[in-house]
């Protein structure tokens, strides 16, 4: 079993720069065998985490995007219907026993969640957005996650083969169950702080130096100060610097008017764009220093 | 502990795990009293972190301890004081945070807010004031309350008396969360009522012909779906001020993302705001609703307003599933004839009109300002509305529009 601090040196090498609390949280997870619910603002890394993770138990990702109306056929399994009429109607006129055969482990059909309880080895289950599903969605999950079983009334009860690391993620859209809430580990993802996100620039962006990296964190964190929107996430962070080493920008200060040109990278709404004037940019400009 | 010998060392180790495992116990209950929903299982699973290793270095513990107790960012937060305090003997902040917030960190539950409320309210029988033909009863209000203790707590407290900044938090917070969960149940309650549609079988032959007639994809009989509408006007006078703020957190919560409501602020004059209060961030909502509201604080003018709203907005925002909900003391500088008249004609209108009253809720108060007097005849609900359990006794009335 891994400790936190091997956690911490792995996630790194899989170019996830995390704090300390998160390698808790993953060396937890491990220990209590429980599933992670991590909660935050939009585009501060929650789905990466899980990314990470695979990575560092050098295992798949397997990932169910909720949304409203997810149903147990898409998230669970479903039956092949048009392989199973083509069975029946080649089999036509060859007697009875075709039932046996369409209701059969070729005609299934696995989704996320079956496919991640069938692994041989375990695998991260994302379950992506929690919030966005229905209140059934959510209980019937909290069954499943107790459980480790799926019965499939056609084939009997599947077992898993091996318990996935679970990780779920929430927007706060819906408020959860406290049923939920009170099975996983909870970890509340902010946005990191300068040194932090300038770490993850030189990680996940080829061709920066510490310098720029710095100087876009620092301006990133001024600009999620200002009366935004839709602040930006780390995603747009990563966008931006690549942008700029694209456009051969090696210090913000040298090229103010690229600067502001390129800020679309970051600002997603006409009002936010509207917002940061000229003025604004050179005024979080000069504090990056 | 996995060691065999009785030595000296053994007995203290396992004096040492004894008092921390009495003291972990001390700290599930302090979490308890701070409203953490800490059960059983993660009792166990503290103890499992603990002879990991983890009981060595409290930093460590710390950061596992928060990651296994908190399930919510108000939690998540609270957690690292409420630690410190406990295992490094450092004060907390506020001691006012943790003292009355139990029954809502826990989880606010609807149900034993009612429950609540009846009780209080006694036999003056609850939220239904005056006993009109269309005003359902609410069934067994009153009997369900046997039992149920008249605790002191933040749900009937009245808005007015909330001091302590923290309290108003927590009050907003947890107005916020009701609003939330009533929004889920209502929204809910329609999608189910549009279950059982049939299938329309012509179109599902017709949309089956590739597959040789096999009925694969079916096609169902669409109904007719009106969902429920909230329309809140609510009055933001001098008089009003106490509740102001929490009104509009509640309803912040009930309209963000209800795809049907409709909001309006109104004192000398009315304004729109559903677009402000349809911002996912409930204090920018605020703040923008408070520069809307400016010029509040003198008189209201309730039918003045009434009758912009009539002239200018009714056609586009009540439909037939419509509920209106005026939040207001019913004080009023304005003419009471016009009052009664425009109330007379939203009522042609609307399928009902809720009329919240934070003065209601008073002891020995009585409707007799001139303007609510002439407004109650067209009024279906008139129910009080100064406390959190008040505000949550609504729901069952909403959900049978």
């Amino acid at each position: 079993m891994k400790t936190r601090d091997d956690i911490a040196r792995s996630l790194a090498t899989c170019g996830y720069i995390a704090d300390g609390e998160l390698s808790t949280a993953l060396s937890l997870m491990q220990l209590l065998k429980r599933p992670l619910l991590l909660e935050g603002e939009a585009g501060v890394g929650k789905t990466e985490v899980a990314k990470a993770l695979a990575c560092v138990h050098g295992t798949e990702l397997i990932r169910l995007q909720c949304y409203e109306g997810l149903d147990q056929s898409s998230a669970l399994y479903e039956w092949n219907y048009q392989r199973q009429l083509l069975a029946i109607e080649a089999h036509r006129g060859h007697g009875e026993g075709i039932e046996d055969q369409i209701f059969s482990e070729k005609y299934l059909l696995e989704r996320p969640l079956l496919a991640a309880i069938r692994r041989a080895t375990p695998p991260v289950l994302l379950i992506d957005e929690i919030d966005r599903a229905d209140d059934e969605f959510e209980a019937f999950l909290l069954e499943l996650l107790s459980d480790f079983q799926v019965s499939i009334p056609e084939l009997g009860t599947i077992t898993a083969t091996s318990i996935p690391h679970v990780v779920l993620t929430s927007n706060g859209t819906r408020e959860l169950s406290d049923a939920l809430r009170r099975r996983c580990l909870y970890h509340y993802v902010d946005y990191p702080d300068v040194d932090r996100e300038a770490r993850i620039i030189l990680a996940r962006v080829d061709g920066t130096s510490a310098q720029l990296a710095l100087q876009i964190a620092r301006l990133v964190e001024g600009l999620r100060k200002e009366e935004l929107r839709k602040v930006p996430g780390v995603a747009e962070t990563l966008d931006w610097a690549a942008a700029l080493v694209g456009l051969d920008v090696r210090d913000l200060k040298d090229q103010p008017e690229v600067v502001y040109e390129t800020l679309m990278c970051l600002l997603k709404t006409h009002e936010d764009r509207s917002r940061v004037t000229r003025e604004v940019a050179a005024r979080l400009l000069g504090k990056v220093a | 502990m996995s060691c065999c010998g009785a030595t000296p060392d053994h007995e203290d180790m396992e004096a040492v795990a004894r008092l921390v495992a009495g003291r972990l116990g001390a700290f599930l209950k302090t979490l308890r009293d701070n409203g953490f929903a800490v059960g059983l299982s993660e009792g166990q699973d503290a103890a499992a972190v603990m002879a990991e290793g983890y009981a060595d270095r409290p930093g460590l513990l710390r950061s596992a301890f928060k990651h296994l107790f908190s399930a919510r960012k108000s939690e998540w937060d609270r957690f690292d004081g409420l630690f410190d305090a406990f295992w490094l003997g450092k004060r907390v902040r506020s001691r006012s945070l943790t003292s009355g917030s139990p029954q809502f960190a826990n989880s606010p539950s609807l149900k034993s807010l009612q429950d609540t409320n009846a009780a209080q309210q006694g036999p003056q029988g609850a939220t239904d004031q005056i006993p009109s033909d269309e005003t359902p009863r609410e069934g067994g209000g009153e009997g369900r309350s046997e039992g149920a203790s008249r605790v002191e707590t933040l749900a009937d407290t009245d808005f007015r008396k909330l001091a302590d900044p923290d309290q108003v938090a927590l009050a907003h917070e947890a107005a916020a969360r009701l609003a939330k969960a009533m929004r889920t149940r209502l929204t809910r309650r329609d999608q189910l009522r549009r279950s059982g549609e049939r299938l329309d079988l012509r179109r599902t032959i017709h949309r089956n012909i590739s597959h040789g007639g096999v009925p694969i994809a079916l096609v169902h009989r669409r109904r007719k779906h009106k969902p429920l509408r909230l329309v809140v006007l609510l009055d933001a006078s001098g008089s009003m001020s106490p509740y102001t703020a929490v009104f509009l957190r509640f309803i912040h919560g009930v309209l963000d993302a209800f795809h049907e409501a409709e909001a309006f602020l109104f004192h000398t004059r009315l304004a729109y705001v559903s677009d402000a209060m349809k911002e996912k961030d409930a204090a920018r909502a605020l703040d923008r609703l408070s520069m809307m509201a400016q010029g509040a604080g003198g008189g209201t003018k309730i039918g003045e307003s009434l009758q912009t709203f009539n002239r200018w907005h009714a056609s586009r925002v009540i439909h037939s599933r419509s509920c209106v909900m005026i939040v207001s003391d019913g004080y009023d500088t304005g003419d009471p004839a016009l009052l009664g008249r425009e109330m007379a004609q939203l009522k042609r209108r609307c399928r009902r009109i809720v009329w919240l009253n934070p003065m209601l809720g008073w002891d020995g108060y009585a409707p007799e300002a001139r303007g609510i007097k002439a407004a109650l005849p067209f009024v279906d609900l008139y129910a009080p509305a100064h406390t959190l359990s008040s505000l949550a006794a609504l729901e069952p009335y909403l959900a049978r529009l």
